[in-house]
C-alpha cells in the first residue's frame, strides 16, 4: 500500500518537474514583447471598464495610448484631468486639462408639468416603449421614466425620482462616459459642461413641436418663442425647431435668461438665490429670520438639482 | 384537414360580433383622410383649401414605387391639409374635408348588380388597381399593384385568398365572404388574370362553417377556386403560414412568398380589387368590427375612410366604462389606440374594447426553459434565446439566430407560463438586427 502512494509521488513530482522546465523554455522562446508602459497605465486607469473613453476597456486604453505615443485622442472621463494627468507623467507627456463634463437630464415634464394620456402597461423599458408609441403624454420628444438611463449607469450617479418620474443626475458621482446618453432611446440626456463652481444653465426641454402644441403637452415645455435668445447678451443661446439651445462653450452664465423664460424651460442650477430687487429696501434681518434664511440657501441648490 | 406545420397557439375565438350584418355606418360630418394609409412612402396631397371634392375623387398622388393614391371619401369642400396624430399618436399629413351632402364621381358604378365578366387585359387590371389605390387589407396594407407584378425571373403559380382571420375577435372578412361571397371570387379571378395563372385557393378556418358552405356553392360558377378547410390555429393568416397550409410548401428565411410560386391576397382585398376592376370605385370604404365582451353593441360598418374613430365609438354605444383598453386590429397583433380622435384608414379592421382582467399583464417571473415558447414559434425560431440576445443588445448572435424571420405573431409571449414579454423585447431587436443589416454594403 505505502509503496503505491510513494511512487505515486515520485512519479508525478518527477513529471510536474520535467514540464516545469519545458514550460520556462518555452515561456523564453516565444516571450511576447510588450511595453510595460501599458501596464503602468493600466494600474492608474479607475479600472471601471465602462467604455466611456470609446475603447473596449481600460487595458485597450492603455494600448491606444501607448500605440499612438500621444493623448490627443484619448481622454477618460471617468479618471478626469487627474487620471489624465498621472497618464501623461507617465508617458512623459503633457495634456491639456479638458473641463468637466456632467450628464443633464433636458426634460421637465414632471408628473405635475406633463399629464399622463395613456397608461403604458408593456415591458418597463424605454427602448421598447419607443419602440411602440410616442410616449404616455402628449409629448413625443421627452422622458419616457422607464429608467434606461439608470440601469446604463455603471457608477449609480443617476436615479429615478418617484415623485417627478424623472431621472436625477448625481453631479458628484457622475463621470460623464456618456453610457446614459447612449441608452435613451430619446436623447433627452446630453453631456454639458460641468460649470464653475457646478453651475450651469441650460434649457431643460427638446421638445421640437410649435409652441402651441408642445405648451399643450407640457406646462414646462420650451415653446420657443425666442425671448431667451434675444436676452442673451453673447449669442449663446439659438432657437432651431421650436427648441431653444444653449450652447454652453458660449455662454457666460449671467442667467438672464431664466428670468426670461415664460414657462420656465431654463434651468441654473447651484446658482445662489437671486437676492431680491435691488431696489427694495434692505429690511433689518430679525434674528427669527436669519436662521430660516440660511436653511433656504442650503435647500434652494437642493431642489434644483432636483429638477435637473 | 389541413394547417401549418410548425408552431401555433389556440386563443379563445370570441368572434362575438359573427351575426352582426355588415351596416353602413353614417358618412362624418368632417373627414380626416390620412395620407400614410398604405406602407411605403406617404402620398402627396393634389388638391388645396377650397376645393371642391366629390366621393372617389382622387386627392393625392403616390410618392414612389411601394406608395399608392388616396381618393376623397366623401364629397364637400377642403378645409386643408393638417398634420394631425394617427392612432399610435405619432404625427401624420392629412387632408381634411367639410363633408357637404353625398355626390359621387359619375364614373363609380353604385348598381347592386355583380358583374362577372372580366373585360380587361391583364397589364390594364393592374393599372387599374394601382391607380384606384388598392392596399393590402390584411394588415399590412401593402400596395397590392406592386404585390401582382412579381419581380423580373419569378412566376406565380397561384393565387391564394386568406379567409382565415385567424385572429380572435375579428368577423369583417367573415362577414364579408357571407354577404358578398361572389364578388370575393370575382375579385380572385381579376387577381389570377391578372398574374396569368389558372389556379386559385380560398383558405376559411373551420371556424366559419356558414362561410365555407356558401362559397362551396360557387363551385360550378368558378371551378378554378378551390375552398380550402383550415383547421383553426394561430397565426394561419400570416402570409408564410397560410402557403404553408394551403400548398404545403415552405417560404425559405429571407424569401418573398413569391419563392414558392404563391400570392396572398386577403378577402377585403379581393372584395376591393372587385369593386376597383368591375364597379370602377377606388378604395375608400372599409369593413371594420366593433366588438368586445365589455362592448355595448356588437357592429360589422362599412365606413369611410376618414371617419374618426371616437365618432364610430359614440354610434356603437359609446366606450364601455370598464374598458382598459382599446385596440385596434386583433388581441394578438393589434395595436393599442393612442388618440382615440384619429381617423379610419384603409385597412383599420376593429376598434376592439377590453377589460382591464383581460388586459392586464401579469408579472414576470424566471424563465423555466419549458420551451414552449420554441413549440409555439411559427417560424421555428427560439424565442426565449432571441430574448435574452436581445435584452443583452448582443446583435450579431440575434443575427445568427434569424431574429429577422419574427413575424411578431406573439405566440411566444401568449404562450409562456413566467409571463415574460418576449415579443416586446424581440421586436426591439429584430428592428435593430434589420437596420444594421441593411447599412452593410451590399455584395
Amino acid at each position: 500500500m505505502s509503496t503505491i502512494i510513494i511512487y505515486t509521488v515520485v512519479s508525478l513530482s518527477l513529471l510536474g518537474l520535467l514540464l516545469a522546465v519545458v514550460l520556462y523554455f518555452v515561456a523564453q522562446k516565444f516571450k511576447v514583447e510588450e511595453n510595460p508602459l501599458i501596464d503602468t497605465i493600466e494600474a492608474i486607469m479607475p479600472g471601471a471598464n465602462c467604455g466611456g473613453c470609446g475603447n473596449a476597456g481600460c487595458r485597450a486604453f492603455a494600448e491606444a495610448c501607448v500605440k499612438a505615443g500621444n493623448l490627443d485622442a484619448q481622454f477618460c472621463p471617468v479618471g478626469g484631468n487627474e487620471t489624465m494627468k498621472k497618464v501623461a507623467a507617465a508617458m512623459g507627456l503633457e495634456v491639456a486639462e479638458k473641463a468637466p463634463m456632467v450628464a443633464v437630464v433636458r426634460c421637465n415634464g414632471s408628473c405635475a408639468n406633463r399629464a399622463k394620456t395613456t397608461t403604458y402597461d408593456g415591458y418597463k423599458s424605454c427602448a421598447v416603449m419607443n419602440s411602440l408609441y410616442p410616449g404616455d403624454t402628449g409629448c413625443r420628444y421627452g422622458c419616457l421614466g422607464c429608467g434606461d438611463c439608470t440601469n446604463a449607469c455603471q457608477f449609480g450617479a443617476i436615479s429615478m425620482d418617484p415623485e417627478t418620474g424623472l431621472p436625477v443626475v448625481d453631479q458628484d458621482k457622475c463621470t460623464a462616459c456618456g453610457a446614459c446618453a447612449k441608452a435613451c432611446p430619446k436623447g433627452v440626456i446630453e453631456l454639458r459642461n460641468k460649470g464653475i463652481k457646478n453651475r450651469r444653465v441650460f434649457v431643460s426641454c427638446i421638445n421640437k413641436d410649435k409652441g402651441a402644441v408642445a405648451r399643450k403637452a407640457c406646462k414646462a415645455a420650451c415653446i420657443g418663442c425666442g425671448k431667451c435668445a434675444k436676452t442673451c447678451p453673447f449669442e449663446a443661446i439659438t432657437v432651431e425647431n421650436n427648441v431653444a439651445y444653449i450652447d454652453y462653450t458660449k455662454c457666460k452664465m449671467c442667467t438672464k435668461c431664466v428670468a426670461e423664460c415664460p414657462t420656465g424651460a431654463i434651468h441654473a442650477v447651484n446658482f445662489p438665490p437671486r437676492p431680491a430687487a435691488p431696489a427694495a429696501p434692505k429690511a433689518p434681518v430679525t434674528p427669527a429670520a436669519a436662521p430660516a434664511a440660511e436653511a433656504k440657501k442650503v435647500a434652494e441648490p437642493i431642489a434644483v438639482e432636483k429638477n435637473n | 384537414m389541413k394547417t401549418f406545420s410548425i408552431g401555433g397557439v389556440h386563443p379563445a375565438d370570441n368572434k362575438i360580433s359573427a351575426d352582426a350584418a355588415i351596416e353602413q355606418f353614417p358618412v362624418p360630418e368632417v373627414a380626416y383622410i390620412s395620407m400614410s394609409q398604405h406602407l411605403g412612402a406617404p402620398a402627396e396631397p393634389i388638391v388645396a383649401a377650397g376645393d371642391k371634392v366629390k366621393v372617389g375623387q382622387l386627392i393625392a398622388n403616390p410618392a414612389g414605387f411601394i406608395s399608392a393614391p388616396v381618393h376623397s371619401s366623401v364629397s364637400g369642400t377642403v378645409k386643408g391639409i393638417e398634420t394631425i396624430k394617427d392612432l399610435a399618436g405619432n404625427f401624420c399629413k392629412a387632408v381634411v374635408i367639410e363633408v357637404e351632402g353625398d355626390e359621387w364621381v359619375e364614373t363609380i358604378d353604385r348598381s347592386a348588380e355583380v358583374v362577372s365578366e372580366i373585360k380587361l387585359e391583364p397589364k390594364a387590371i393592374v393599372d387599374k388597381i394601382k391607380e384606384m389605390g388598392i392596399v393590402g387589407l390584411g394588415g399590412a396594407t401593402f400596395p397590392t399593384g406592386v404585390k401582382l407584378s412579381p419581380p423580373p425571373g419569378k412566376k406565380a403559380e397561384f393565387l391564394i385568398i386568406n379567409g382565415a382571420e385567424c385572429e380572435p375577435y375579428l368577423t369583417s372578412d367573415y362577414r364579408l365572404l357571407v354577404e358578398c361571397p361572389e364578388q370575393v371570387l370575382i375579385g380572385a379571378a381579376i387577381m389570377m388574370k391578372a398574374l396569368g395563372v389558372t389556379k386559385g385557393f380560398v383558405g376559411v378556418e373551420e371556424n366559419k362553417p356558414k362561410a365555407i358552405e356558401i362559397l362551396k356553392g360557387f363551385h360550378s360558377k368558378y371551378p378554378q377556386i378551390e375552398i380550402v378547410t383550415l383547421k383553426k390555429k394561430y397565426p394561419q393568416g400570416g402570409e408564410k403560414q397560410l402557403i404553408d397550409a394551403v400548398v404545403g410548401r415552405q417560404v425559405p428565411s429571407m424569401g418573398l412568398p413569391i419563392d414558392t410560386g404563391a400570392v396572398v391576397q386577403n378577402v377585403g382585398t379581393a372584395f376591393a380589387v372587385y369593386e376597383a376592376v368591375q364597379k370602377n370605385k377606388p378604395l375608400f370604404e372599409g369593413i371594420m368590427t366593433v366588438t368586445g365582451q365589455c362592448a355595448a353593441q356588437q357592429k360589422n360598418y362599412r365606413h369611410r375612410v376618414g371617419t374618426p374613430l371616437s365618432k364610430i365609438m359614440e354610434v356603437s354605444g359609446g366606450i364601455p366604462e370598464n374598458a382598459a383598453k382599446i385596440i385596434s386590429g386583433g388581441p394578438m397583433m393589434g395595436k393599442a389606440i393612442n388618440n382615440i380622435d384619429a381617423p379610419t384608414l384603409k385597412g383599420t379592421s376593429s376598434i376592439l374594447y377590453l377589460t382591464e382582467e383581460q388586459t392586464k399583464r401579469k408579472p414576470e417571473s424566471n424563465c423555466i426553459r419549458c420551451a414552449k415558447c420554441v413549440a409555439a414559434c411559427p417560424m421555428g425560431l427560439e424565442p426565449f434565446l432571441l430574448n435574452k440576445l436581445a435584452k443583452a443588445k448582443r446583435w450579431d448572435d440575434a443575427e445568427a439566430n434569424k431574429i429577422y424571420d419574427c413575424i411578431e405573431c406573439g405566440c411566444c409571449s401568449f404562450t409562456c407560463p413566467a409571463y415574460i414579454p418576449l415579443l416586446d423585447n424581440i421586436r426591439l431587436g429584430k428592428a435593430t438586427v434589420m437596420k444594421i443589416m441593411k447599412s452593410r454594403p451590399k455584395k
